[in-house]
């Protein structure tokens, strides 16, 4: 049954009042971002100015027999010879005064000198749009940021492979083998999510210390290699979701079992394969635990979330560098989120609703 | 997910069901703990042991500074001894709370806000009247990705007392400059402060309830309208026992993570405990006690009493979903 659909002014006014209540929440909820670009581009003397703008803005100045004057708003009407106007200018301040001041004006240069009747305290300025961009230099050359970005990247691949592999297997076995014990065995792996995690770091760190591998990546590394509950439990329930049937023919017709794995379900599970790699390359890009505890001692191998931690004691004084380098760490998972929203909310929705 | 543990603990495996199983079913038992062992290795080493590690660790005094030379002796309970009266953990009264407290405290405090927030946002992209839902509902989720550190800096310089923009917002809404918060610094408004920190990871829980809401049966809400139903009605007959174990997943999750807490405070406050010893939650107590100062035994006496007092946490709550968790098409028994 089709019918024509009208426009009923009812329920498009109640979407509109809907939809941009919405629209405000977000900007106010991602106003940080603004915040975040708007402050890595400003200069320390912008940000010391009082009652400057949000955005990176300079003082206008004007030049004037060879000295650079600053810039205010004044309302003409407090000047000499036009007492009448009603507009307010941007004039050049020549000489300061509590009472009147003396200003030019940049538009009339033939009107000379003149007093205005106001505190040059008291007046606005005018701004101009004036980013700068040396905060992202400075940033990159001063922790060597390529270096970071080099150990984050090694990190996350790494653990990606990692997790890929062992998940993969152990999903597999979890979901396409019955045998006693299996289900109780699921249990106990997904009861690991309950475990505080300082019960386990505490031996395990003792341990690599002993074997020195503190201040290397191999605490870090190796153990990803021996499957996670969220990932096992998200490949499972998609490994379900693929008819046995299809397992069965192509054991019929001689594949073996991990034949079965490589060429029936690895090819159908391609999204939720691709949902563990985005969600684990975010995970080690943002992880900050454990390369805290485990490479602390060796600044050669930070990541950037170490060194960006480090920030707020040696820049407490500079905000546009700690933004900056906020900024240049969140960029990466950022344009990944962006492109690849899709599994992200696949994988999510699967572990959270699923049974 | 949580599912699975609802149903109650599957049957143990005996020997007799091992005895009778054909060869067939034995050579698919051992694929089948050949492709999991990864995982039963993993267990094993990563968390078995350890867990067992750190309970024998807690009857010792081993600390990595001397443990090198000497040998660490058995103490018996003394860390236990200790622990049970530790102001650090207990104290109630006084200047400063004892970090058990900061940690019950603040996590009161955080896990509606971790609850309804979510709740609230995903109800609001569920609605019909709402345009561009998958818009929305990315541009909500995107913030959860974004690496914890930077959060951290964005919101602190968000929250600066002189140059960030809540104050800033405050005062051209006509808030008195002096009476604006001091956010991270000033004892009464740090958690505050923690809790303004942690609405962009409500992500997650967002999506999760979003999906929950996004299943349930619309005819389920035209029956109820058929029956004169409105709409707080139908919220509580109709959406909440339907999207019950999507709460229930939140909460528990929501508490485990709460328990652990320590992580904003250890970037933020630097782990100093500042203002006033405020921030120094449990795990940061914790954690200072086996990083900082390599106390081993009493930091895994610690992480003890931390699991101890989650399983007790999450155990009731598994008991208490049988009262309100509906699990649509799984028979209760």
């Amino acid at each position: 049954m089709a019918t024509a659909s009208t426009f009923k002014p009812r329920r498009a006014a109640k979407s509109l009042v809907v939809t941009s209540l919405t629209l405000v929440l977000l900007l106010l909820f991602l106003s940080p971002f603004a915040f975040m670009v708007f402050t890595s581009l400003k200069t320390p003397e912008q940000i010391g100015v009082i009652g400057s703008p949000i955005w990176p803005a300079a003082v206008a100045t004007f030049e004037y027999n060879g000295k650079n004057l600053d810039m205010f708003n004044v309302p003409m009407n407090k000047c000499e010879g036009s007492e009448e106007s009603s507009a307010t200018n941007g004039l050049a301040l020549v000489k300061k005064g509590t009472r009147a001041s003396t200003f030019v004006d940049p538009d009339d240069l033939e009107r000379g000198e003149f007093i205005c009747q106001v505190s040059w305290r008291a007046l606005d300025r005018p701004w101009t749009f004036a980013p700068t961009f040396s905060n992202y230099t400075e940033v990159w050359s001063s922790i060597n940021f390529p270096r970071l970005l080099s150990n984050t990247l090694f990190y996350a691949v790494a653990t990606t492979v990692g997790v890929l592999i062992s998940c993969t297997l152990v999903a597999y076995g979890f979901s396409r083998f019955d045998f006693p014990g299996r289900d109780l065995l699921f249990v106990v792996l997904i009861a690991t999510i309950f475990l505080p995690g300082f019960v386990t770091v505490i031996p395990t760190y003792t341990f690599f210390q002993r074997i020195g591998w503190v201040g290397t990546w191999l605490p870090l590394i190796v153990p990803s290699f021996f499957a996670n509950a969220f990932d096992v439990f998200l490949l499972r329930q998609y490994f379900m979701t693929i008819p046995r049937e299809m397992d069965e023919a192509a054991m019929i017709d001689g594949a073996s079992r991990f034949r079965v794995l490589t060429s029936i379900l690895v090819p159908q599970a391609y999204p939720v394969l691709l949902a563990v790699i985005v969600f684990h390359i975010v995970f080690a890009w943002n992880d900050y635990f454990g390369p805290l505890i485990y490479l602390s001692t060796n600044r050669a191998a930070w990541p950037v979330s170490v060194a960006l931690s480090t920030f707020n004691g040696i820049y407490g004084q500079k905000p546009q560098l700690i933004q900056a380098g906020a900024l240049m760490t969140l960029i990466i998972p950022l344009l990944l989120f962006i492109f690849a929203q899709r599994f992200f909310v696949q994988g999510i929705v699967i572990t959270g609703v699923d049974k | 997910m949580f599912q699975e543990l609802n149903r109650g603990l599957p049957k143990l495996p005996t020997i007799r069901a091992y005895r009778e199983m054909t060869p067939l079913k034995r050579r698919e038992m051992r694929e089948g703990l050949l492709y999991i062992s990864p995982w039963l290795i993993g267990f094993f080493v990563f968390t078995f042991l350890p867990i067992l590690a750190s309970l024998i660790f807690s009857f010792m005094n081993l600390r990595i500074t001397d443990g090198i030379t000497s040998t660490p002796k058995f103490v018996g309970l003394d860390n236990y001894a200790q622990m049970v009266k530790d102001p650090q953990i207990w104290s109630i009264s006084g200047g400063t709370r004892g970090s058990l407290w900061i940690t019950l405290f603040f996590g009161a405090i955080s896990l509606p806000v971790g609850i309804l927030l979510p709740l609230g946002i995903a109800l609001l992209m569920n609605a019909r009247s709402l345009k561009g839902q998958m818009v929305f509902r990315s541009a909500f989720y995107m913030p959860y990705i974004i690496p914890f550190v930077a959060a951290v800096f964005l919101w602190g310089g968000m929250l600066n007392p002189e140059s960030g923009w809540i104050n800033r917002a405050l005062i051209s809404l006509g808030v008195p400059k002096e009476s604006t918060p001091n956010w991270a610094n000033d004892v009464n408004w740090v958690y505050p402060t923690y809790v303004i920190m942690g609405i962009w990871g409500i992500g997650n829980a967002m999506l999760i309830f979003l999906a929950g809401l996004q299943g349930v049966p619309t005819d389920l809400y035209d029956a109820a309208k058929v029956d004169g139903a409105n709409g707080w009605q139908s919220f509580w007959k109709v959406t909440f026992p339907m999207i019950s174990p999507v709460i229930f997943y939140n909460l528990v999750l929501g508490v485990v993570f709460l328990f652990q807490y320590f992580l904003v405070p250890l970037v933020v406050n630097q782990g100093t405990g500042r203002p006033g010893g405020a921030t120094m939650f449990f795990n940061l107590y914790l954690y200072k006690t086996f990083f900082t100062f390599q106390n081993m035994s009493y930091g895994a006496t610690m992480a003890w009493l931390l699991f101890f007092l989650i399983l007790i946490v999450t155990v009731f709550l598994f008991w208490s979903a049988k009262y309100w968790v509906y699990y649509a098409g799984d028979k209760r028994s």
